[in-house]
């Protein structure tokens, strides 16, 4: 089978999961929402205060959501012993971390458009930049945790504690994106200066992330 | 070996306290910043100590990985665990440094502060996964977080030299102006430092080598005791 074909049956394979169980959808949104209404009255802030502190608690609230899902990716295929059929099959690794990659990809973008109203509604916010721009640092930004992420789930399989273990790896690499991802949202929503140094960072961390993530994802899914 | 180890052992002791008689006393007072400046000859030697041991880290990794040699390994993990210690003396001597200097503990958008800073909780996560990670694997899986480690500092630093710096430029091929006895002591630091990096790593070294031969005793033991 191709890298294609193999990338594409694993995504539906666990999109389907996802749509008929909703846990990783259902505990992120829930998880998110609380910290928008926690985050709200911890500050209550002006609509000028807002757009400052806006791009820091979104994608701050992302992150933490993010870990839910990323926690679920490899969990899931121990039950039945289904990565190790994963191991012994023919097929080539990097396929499946894609698929697996691109999964809490569109789980993670779902629940940030599912999240935006909320935020606008919350946090009173309108962008004096161009808000289109938040588009394509949204979706760079969120490959960038994504990838790592799903990487880094991988790795803490082999841990005692896990679920602890993830957010522990993911969130000392993840700082450059972040910083990129909340500078390139505040300085949209100010609109005062230009977030085109951000966007950069961004497409270079993910560049050089994802290409690192699928040299070696063979030898951590080997390691046993 | 053992000889070895003694002579660096004392190599270590002496150039220790020539370093610390040369920092405190002979070395001339700063002109503004009078004699906390002093505090210079043990966080610039510090931070350059915990420099090279990342570096050493970062290379064991990949020759680990390349070669699966368990010593790579071993050279990995000692130099994580040491230089972890002397970045955690920059980043105390440092604010220490900075109060009375700048006025404040803590300058948030300065380059190497923070390059610092996440650099070293970069490297302490990588030691946690060493200590949670219990499978036979964990040097593979430990090598390939290195490597990830390394790769993201150069895009901290990028991140962060978008903000204004407040930290003083390079002091050693920077442009800066260094007396020529204060760049006397400060390598006279190093050089002690260094040995005393090496001291510990070594030490370390042997003591891993020691617990792990301990460990595959132990599991040959209780196949032993199982199959009787």
């Amino acid at each position: 089978m191709s890298f294609l074909a193999i990338t594409r049956s694993t995504l539906a394979k666990d999109i389907r999961i996802e749509w008929r169980s909703k846990d990783a959808l259902n505990a992120m949104l829930f998880f998110g929402l609380l910290v928008v209404v926690i985050f709200s009255f911890a500050f209550d802030p002006t609509a000028e205060e807002s757009r400052r502190i806006a791009g820091g608690l979104i994608w701050v609230a992302i992150l933490f959501a993010a870990v839910v899902a990323l926690n679920q990716t490899w969990a899931r295929e121990l039950r039945n012993q289904v990565l190790d059929g994963y191991r012994v099959s023919a097929a080539p690794c990097t396929p499946l971390f894609m698929a697996k990659a691109l999964g809490n990809f569109i789980f993670v973008i779902t629940i940030e458009a599912l999240m935006a109203p909320l935020f606008i509604a919350f946090y009173k916010l309108r962008a004096l930049g161009p808000a289109w721009e938040l588009l394509p640092v949204a979706l760079l930004g969120t490959w960038a945790l994504v990838v790592n992420g799903t990487f880094f789930a991988a790795v803490s399989l082999r841990t005692r504690s896990r679920e602890i273990m993830l957010p522990l790896l993911l969130f000392p690499l993840s700082i450059p994106a972040l910083l990129a991802m909340v500078n390139a949202t505040t300085a949209i929503l100010s609109g005062e200066e230009s977030p085109r140094f951000w966007v950069a960072l961004l497409i270079a961390y993910d560049v050089i992330f994802t290409t690192a993530c699928l040299l070696t994802f063979e030898m951590i899914l080997e390691a046993e | 070996m053992k000889r070895g180890l003694t002579f660096l052992g004392v190599l270590t002791g002496l150039l220790l306290s020539f370093a610390l008689y040369e920092a405190l006393v002979a070395a001339p007072t700063e002109r503004t910043m009078g004699d906390v400046q002093r505090i210079f000859y043990y966080h610039v030697p510090s931070a350059w100590t915990a420099l090279l041991l990342f570096l050493i880290n970062f290379a064991a990794s990949v020759i680990f990985l390349l070669r699966r040699n368990t010593k790579a390994d071993i050279v990995a993990l000692v130099s994580a665990e040491v230089g972890v210690v002397f970045c955690t003396v920059v980043l105390v001597t440092g604010p220490i440094w900075a109060r009375p200097v700048w006025g404040i503990w803590w300058a948030p958008g300065d380059i190497r502060l923070t390059t610092t800073l996440v650099l070293w909780l970069i490297y302490l996560s990588y030691l946690v996964l060493r200590r949670f990670s219990n499978s036979s694997q964990t040097p593979v899986v430990a090598a390939v977080v290195a490597i990830f480690g390394a790769l993201d500092v150069p895009l901290v630093y990028f991140s962060i030299w978008f903000f204004r710096t407040q930290h003083p430029s390079p002091v050693i091929g920077g442009g800066g102006s260094l007396d020529r006895q204060m760049a006397m002591v400060l390598l006279i630091n190093w050089a002690a430092f260094l040995c005393l990096a090496g001291l510990v790593c070594w030490t370390r070294y042997l003591l891993e080598v020691a617990k792990r031969e301990v460990d595959e005793a132990e599991a040959l033991e209780t196949l032993y005791e199982g199959s009787r």
